[in-house]
């Protein structure tokens, strides 16, 4: 007998694709239907929203200023130092705001998910909850999936104007640049797609970093080393996925808006 | 009249729900790996106690996740209150269960919620708050396990008994039908089995429900078969008659995902199977 059966790899692999696009399915489709948990969507927003909040402006303010640092000097090769605030705006808001925050949240509040199902599901209290007849998927997933996707949209707008915070800082600071300018050409550098493509990324990133965190919990298996295990699967798989999907969108985004 | 007390349609089932056996395996069949169960059936008939026996991985177990529609047989059907459950979707086994009470091996309990949260937890879902015909049920149901007074703490803060008695508490507050009780004496110590197994047998003498109980340990299916609950002395206490008064309660015997034995305490007990010999002595 092998070892290892590629037929069987690849058919757990196949399994495991469908039931994530199930949950995920579900997760969304239980919105229109009932019961609708309110107070535990509350509870998660304030988990994923406020709980994730010091990293998310940490980041935040810190890459921005970075870029600001880092450009600075070839933009000064060119004699465009003033387009600073330009450059830093549009990274910010186009794509570093909505991934960094996408990947702080998701190894927060990923992990978070995937251990918390997890231990209920290796304690039996999934089953006890389908026992008394309710759906994990509306109690525990669809909350956390509604929460994720809109707080990810706020932590974003959050993570973008601290970033250009940090991009000012620096560039009034350390590089003697007049602060109208700066904000002048960070607002004006921005398109109606530029602001449509950061604000509807993290919908999806949140989308991504719930599904997955509860997808990891509840598959797993094996006591606390299984729950250790489907931890940390969600927060890579969710990370990666995060990365994936960005080019995709951003592909996508800038074909439907020509640039 | 006591909130906890079946309602009458529940102690007098209708002509339909009397024909129908409260649970029925026809030819089950399941198997992961290796085959588990081969093809059992047996039926559970209203007011009557089935008690699992087997050696630990025969599926009894299983027998319990198949009976409450959380895992899915290979082959064969599965009626439960007169619905046949095998083909049945997700969504529609949750309004079952609600008929249904469970008692997991480890109690299952909600860790982040409290003994009352627990305890009220199914009803919470119908009224989405605790209100305070809630909280009288509550007290009610823990009252009869005993453990009024844990109302307000949590599960970690009991013990592994009493754990086991706010599981029979959350069980039992919806008035089920049907009881399924998977090893509540598991890991116990004698006195704290008595208590679980005096609680069972109350259950079953005071309302008459129906259960399927697994268990390894023979000294609790034997008590079960030997006693009633006297609501006089508010105790369980051994049968007077000589064991002529019908307790309800039947034996079911596992092995390799057959069964090799059904019948009362009294035929087990007369038993010429070896295998059954050996696991009485």
């Amino acid at each position: 007998m092998p070892i290892f059966s590629l037929t069987e790899i690849a058919k757990e692999q196949v399994e495991a694709v469908q039931d994530y696009s199930l949950l995920a399915g579900r997760s969304l489709t239980n919105i229109f239907g009932h019961p609708r948990y309110f107070a535990d969507t509350l509870l998660q927003a304030d988990s994923i929203g406020v709980g994730s909040l010091p990293i998310v402006i940490l980041t935040g303010f810190f890459t921005g200023a970075v870029l600001a640092l880092q450009t600075s000097s070839t933009l000064q090769q060119f004699g465009s130092l003033s387009l600073t605030g330009k450059l830093v705006s549009l990274s910010m808001v186009r794509e570093l705001g909505p991934v960094l925050t996408g990947l702080m949240v998701a190894g927060r509040n990923s992990s978070g998910m995937a251990s918390e199902l997890g231990s209920m599901k290796v304690t039996e209290q999934i089953d006890a909850m389908r026992s008394m007849g309710v759906d994990p998927s509306k109690k525990l997933v669809t909350p956390r999936v509604v929460a994720s996707m809109i707080m990810l949209f706020f932590l974003s707008i959050i993570s973008n104007l601290v970033g250009l915070t940090g991009g000012f800082v620096i560039s009034y600071l350390l590089l003697g640049l007049d602060p109208n300018q700066y904000w002048t050409t960070a607002y004006q550098a921005l398109r109606f797609g530029d602001v449509f493509m950061g604000l509807c990324k993290p919908v999806l990133f949140g989308f991504i970093i719930s599904s997955i965190g509860c997808y990891y919990g509840l598959s797993a298996k094996g006591g606390t080393q299984g729950v250790g295990r489907a931890t940390t699967q969600a927060v890579v798989a969710a990370s990666v996925l995060i990365l994936v999907s960005d080019f995709f969108v951003t592909r996508l985004l800038m074909g439907i808006f020509q640039y | 009249m006591s909130s906890l007390a079946p309602p009458a349609e529940q102690r007098q089932p209708t002509a339909t729900s009397k024909a129908d056996a409260a649970i029925r395996f026809e030819k089950v069949e399941i198997g992961f790996d290796h085959p588990v169960l081969g093809g059992i059936s047996f039926q559970l008939p209203h007011g009557e106690t089935k008690i699992l026996m087997g050696e630990a991985g025969t599926g009894k177990t299983l027998v319990l996740k198949l009976a409450l529609g959380l895992l899915k047989p290979d082959a064969g059907r599965i009626t439960v209150l007169g619905e046949e459950i095998t083909q049945m979707r997700e969504e529609d086994l949750f309004a079952l269960r609600r008929k249904i009470g469970m008692v997991f091996q480890e109690s299952a309990l909600f860790d982040s919620l409290t003994v009352e949260e627990n305890v009220a937890y199914r009803l919470m879902e119908e009224t989405g708050r605790l209100t305070d015909e809630i909280h009288a049920r509550v007290l009610e149901a823990l009252r009869f396990v005993e453990l009024e007074h844990t109302v307000d703490l949590f599960p970690s803060e009991l013990s592994g008994g009493m754990r086991r008695r706010v599981a029979i508490a959350r069980a039992i507050i919806t008035r089920p039908e049907v009881i399924l009780y998977d090893s509540p004496t598991g890991g116990l110590d004698p006195v704290t089995s008595d208590t679980i197994i005096e609680l069972i047998v109350k259950q079953r003498d005071v309302y008459g429900t129906s259960s399927l109980l697994v268990t390894s340990r023979l000294q609790d299916a034997f008590t079960m078969a030997s006693h009633c609950f006297d609501q006089k002395q508010n105790k369980m206490v051994p049968v007077a008659d000589g064991g002529v008064r019908d307790l309800h309660t039947r034996f079911l015997m596992l092995r390799d995902g057959q069964i090799i034995f059904e019948g009362t305490a009294a035929d087990m007990l007369r038993s010429n199977d070896p295998y059954i010999r050996e696991y009485l002595s």
